[in-house]
């Protein structure tokens, strides 16, 4: 593995072997040494073209972890607000010695085109682009469902996901969906068919618009945010409906299996896809997802750019 | 010997029976058997296939105004190194080709280069804005004669301007070339919407956002008795529309690019701009059902849709890449490529949809004309076992977005004779 762009080229070996990866150096920081000397010399690019705090956070504080030399660049108060285009900013990165280019960026492929394009020679890690995928989010919600719910298994077969809410806009739905179907469970989209893809029918999932319907059959639920741009346009009436059919509230938390637990990659829009009280209640695992983030970011780092050093 | 009178001999016209064809001061002079060169200049074409040159309704030039990535001249080389006696000059260019002015300007400047005919195209509304109509009359009266009008690039997608433009043009001949395309339908689209575009999340280009334009123009047509001529066709839904206008007697042609007929969707996976095209590449379904097509004259022509642009437009985000690819040069080879196994496919067919059809619908009265006696000269000969890698710097091109980088294509242009000037010779241009 060189680069990470999308789920879909992960095979299940190589996803296990992240997650691994990422247990073990959970294990090794919590032992003691706060700090790993395995990317010491090498220089990570965080190159943000959209805000960000908590990826942005993450991604430092894991390149940091593992001793490495840490530069953000975000859109903002840099040449990105000037226009530079993403080639020439590839080449002024590739120039400086890049070992390793987080990205994210508005436009679906971008990281693909920074690692394939030939403009640089540094790793590629997709931290989010457009409406493609966001990898490293859903393997933090792989660890956070493998903590929760399969400590000792190695899959996730027999498992019901459910992911609810707008697809259609959602990287982190597309990851999540590809992932934890190539880990073997079984994943059900739910929403209203305008916030759904054409032809996802054909994804490897099942699809309901019913999200009272499918609460009983979940182990997980995961909620996705609802970009306020969407709610007073075409794709829904209005945000009221919207709560109204596809919100996660008391009522509905309750009909879920005791064991289910809740999920949302943030940020939250409170009160709209989920209330405040589910979000801070004893199922929700939302915290959990932003500490496997940390996890899972630095034990990609450490298999793209640690090169043979050891963990220990 | 005389300048410009030559003996062909040993082709085989449309790929039929081999014969020879005399060239005499721009027209063909005598075709048969065993002709004696007499004074003029032999030129052994055994093996090769010879064809009336092709004709092309839909070519980008640029000119004015982004000379950088394509000129008339640059074009107009482009243009005959493919095959083609006569192109058709969208009117998407800087100024817009929506006055007289403009028309004749294209129009003078092709006829300078005197490499191929170039027509322009007039656009259909004032700057391509699709609120007025411009000055359809005055194109049409103008030097460049205008028959064809466009607002390629742009849907003409109010129905009350696209009723008049079409009843406009009745009182010249002219016809309607639309570029159908919903545009509310396809707000920021990218790519052909599938399952591939949800995967990928690229906002998709929706098949119906072409067709419902169709459907639309066909019957305004018919309401009006007009004449239309759908662009770059590219869905199976589209072909089935037009087919039942044409079984209505409705006045409509329309026109299939080589990429559609040869390219499908799932190169976008790549995110490699140089495959962002509008319409969009679509589904392999969609390709087989727009061979089928063609081979059955449902739709009656091949079309380039030639659009060069500069290295940068493309060397970028797929978002930010412009849309469109080269076609001249390789509009042959691909067609061949793609149809050959299609049921019906002929060279006599290829001649038919690349030559005489187009030209009658641009009323381009010198060019498509077949391979007889009296005819003009535009004769393009065509080695059919000599295959050819595509290199975008060898192209004429100023642009090099050709789609087909490294592929191998199954014929090769060798001569090309315009206006019985011998000026492609063995694949290279003799100015």
């Amino acid at each position: 593995m060189k680069h990470l762009i999308s789920v879909q080229d992960l095979s299940r070996t190589d996803t296990l072997h992240i997650l691994d990866t990422a247990r073990e150096l959970d294990r090794v920081t919590n032992g003691g040494i706060k700090l790993l000397p395995t990317l010491r010399g090498r220089t990570v690019v965080n190159l943000f073209y959209e805000d960000s705090t908590r990826t942005r956070l993450s991604f430092e504080r894991a390149a940091k972890r593992l001793s490495a030399d840490v530069v953000t660049v975000s859109a903002k108060g840099s040449s990105l607000s000037k226009g530079e285009s993403l080639k020439d900013t590839a080449l002024t990165l590739n120039a400086m010695g890049a070992d390793m280019i987080v990205v994210r960026h508005p436009s679906p492929g971008a990281a693909h085109r920074l690692a394939h394009a030939g403009w640089l020679d540094s790793r590629v890690l997709n931290a989010g682009d457009g409406k493609h995928e966001h990898p490293t989010q859903a393997l933090a919600d792989a660890l956070t469902i493998r903590a929760r719910l399969r400590p000792e298994a190695v899959d996730f077969d027999g498992l019901t996901i459910g992911i609810v809410g707008d697809v259609l806009h959602s990287r982190v739905a597309r990851s999540n969906i590809f992932l934890l179907a190539s880990l073997g469970a079984n994943v059900v989209v739910i929403g209203p068919p305008t916030l759904l893809p054409v032809r996802i029918e054909n994804w490897p999932c099942t699809v309901s618009y019913s999200l009272d319907a499918a609460l009983p059959e979940l182990d997980v639920i995961m909620m996705l945010r609802v970009q306020q741009e969407r709610m007073n346009g075409t794709f829904f009436p209005s945000e009221l409906e919207y709560s109204r059919s596809f919100g996660l509230n008391r009522s509905r938390a309750a009909a879920l299996p005791t064991h289910a637990i809740v999920m949302h990659p943030g940020p939250m829009n409170r009160g709209v896809e989920i209330t405040a009280e589910v979000a801070d209640g004893t199922r929700s695992v939302i915290t959990e997802q932003v500490a496997n983030g940390l996890k899972v970011r630095m034990a990609i780092m450490y298999l793209l750019i640690g090169g043979d050093v050891s963990v220990a | 010997m005389s300048l410009n009178s030559y003996l062909i001999v040993g082709s085989r016209p449309y790929g039929e029976q081999v014969c020879d064809i005399r060239i005499t001061n721009g027209l063909i002079s005598e075709i048969g058997s065993g002709l004696e060169p007499g004074d003029h200049q032999v030129v052994k074409a055994h093996d090769l296939i010879s064809l009336p040159s092709f004709v092309d309704l839909h070519t980008h030039l640029r000119e004015p105004g982004r000379e950088d990535a394509e000129t008339i001249a640059s074009g107009s080389r482009a243009a005959t190194l493919g095959g083609f006696s006569a192109v058709f000059a969208m009117a998407n260019t800087t100024p817009v080709a929506d006055t007289a002015g403009v028309v004749e300007q294209v129009w003078r400047i092709g006829r300078e280069t005197g490499l191929v005919d170039v027509f322009p195209i007039g656009a259909v509304s004032v700057g391509l804005h699709g609120e007025a109509l411009a000055e359809l009359g005055a194109m049409a009266a103008s030097a460049a004669k205008v028959t064809v009008f466009s607002d390629d690039g742009n849907c003409v997608s109010d129905p009350l301007l696209m009723r008049r433009a079409l009843e406009y043009v009745k009182t010249f001949d002219g016809v309607i070339a639309q570029h159908a395309q919903d545009p509310r339908l396809t707000q920021g689209a990218q790519m052909n919407e599938g399952e591939l575009s949800g995967i990928l999340g690229l906002t998709g280009w929706p098949a119906v956002a072409e067709e419902a334009i169709i459907a639309r123009d066909v019957l305004l047509t018919s309401h009006v008795d007009s004449r239309l001529h759908v662009c770059h066709v590219s869905t199976s839904g589209s072909v089935a529309i037009i087919r039942w206008a044409k079984e209505m007697g409705i006045r409509v042609t329309a026109e299939v690019t080589p990429h559609h007929l040869l390219l499908t969707e799932d190169l976008v996976s790549s995110f490699d701009p140089v495959y962002k095209v509008n319409p969009p590449l679509r589904s392999r379904a969609d390709t087989l059902a727009l061979r089928e097509a063609l081979a059955d004259g449902t739709l009656d022509i091949v079309a380039t849709d030639h659009a060069p642009h500069p290295h940068e437009s493309k060397d970028c985000e797929w978002d930010s890449a412009a849309f469109g690819m080269l076609g001249l040069e390789t509009a042959l080879g691909v067609v061949v490529a793609a149809m050959a196994e299609t049921p019906g496919w002929s060279w006599r067919t290829l001649s038919e949809r690349m030559s005489t059809v187009p030209a009658k619908i641009g009323r381009a009265l010198n060019h498509g004309r077949p391979l007889a006696v009296g005819e003009p000269a535009h004769i393009v000969l065509v080695n059919p076992q000599k295959t050819r890698e595509v290199v975008p710097s060898q192209l004429a091109s100023l642009s090099g977005n050709t789609p087909y980088a490294g592929m191998t294509l199954p014929v090769s242009v060798t001569d090309v004779f315009f206006n019985g000037v011998h000026q492609v010779r063995g694949g290279e241009l003799h100015e």
